[in-house]
């Protein structure tokens, strides 16, 4: 009977290793959400800002006012159409521009990359290829972590009509107004529609729709917040 | 079984408890590098694109 009660105490103790090994494994995984991922955005949003900046610096010295002929101020009203500098998306993984939105907080911006895969998020807000640049005519789209990797869409039900989404490229800055929020279904593609609904319309205006998941740390739904561009300033040259 | 690793590890208390830092370290940077990052798509936090 000795042999049997010693195997048995190996199974217990084997078994209560097994399981608080386990646990260790929850709690590292749920720092490594909670915490690394953070460390990590913020690194790459930090390398992604110097990126933009000195970006903007050499376009500064190398654009004259006259050499940039079709970027100039324009201020929507309604259904008039803006025209701006036609911006080419830039490799996936790379910087688009920079996203301010005040209403998330005071001096709050990240840098926007192009694509919307695992990977790109993880570096910031994603610009959904395809969708319209930002100041084109059709529907700039943009989606953001609500939790995690930086969460840069922790507080998007916060937003309000009215309230103000800057995105500044290194051609021109662009203003956006908040129209609306609304939860759809994940699979409600029509949303990046060029015209937000509607597919295979023509787009004659140049909206805004941000992207993330409701609530914050399920994916049962998304929130999309859409608005519309009413104000195109191109960078000043020549500094 | 972590008594039966740790009987096995070569040297004196000291080494042991170095080698065994070492061998947990490791595991830790292949959780952190491999295991963690394919297994966080498959969580409801981050599925926050639109597909059909």
């Amino acid at each position: 009977m000795e042999g049997v009660s010693a195997i048995l105490r190996v199974l217990v103790r084997t078994g209560a290793e097994l399981l608080v090994t386990l646990g260790a494994l929850v709690v590292a995984f749920a720092a490594y959400l909670l915490v690394w991922s953070d460390v990590q955005n913020a690194a790459a949003q930090s390398e992604l800002r110097e990126t933009f900046e000195a970006q903007v610096v050499q376009a500064s010295r190398t654009t004259t006012p006259a050499a940039a002929p079709s970027a100039r101020r324009t201020r929507d009203r309604g259904d008039r159409v803006t025209t701006t500098t036609p911006l080419v998306p830039p490799p996936q993984g790379t910087g688009v521009g920079v996203l301010s939105i005040p209403r998330l907080g005071e001096g709050w911006s990240r840098v926007l990359v192009e694509g919307v895969e695992s990977a790109q998020l993880a570096l910031g807000p994603g610009h959904f290829p395809g969708t319209a640049m930002p100041g084109q005519v059709g529907n700039f789209a943009v989606a953001g972590h609500r939790a995690t990797n930086g969460e840069p869409f922790a507080r998007l039900d916060t937003l309000v009509p009215g309230d103000e989404v800057v995105v500044q490229t290194v051609a021109a800055t662009f203003t956006y107004v908040v129209d609306t929020t609304e939860l759809v279904a994940p699979t409600a593609t029509e949303v990046l529609e060029p015209v937000p609904g509607r597919p295979g319309a023509t787009p004659r205006k140049a909206l805004l729709t941000l992207v993330t998941c409701h609530p914050r740390w399920g994916s049962a739904q998304r929130m999309i917040v859409s608005g519309h561009l009413v104000d195109s300033s191109p960078a000043s040259g020549g500094a | 079984m972590y008594g039966a690793l740790w009987r096995r590890l070569p040297g004196p208390v000291p080494l042991k408890l170095l080698v065994a830092l070492l061998l947990a370290l490791g595991a830790l940077a292949l959780l952190v590098a491999v295991v963690f990052p394919a297994l966080e798509p498959m969580l409801p936090f981050d599925q926050i694109t639109i597909e059909p």
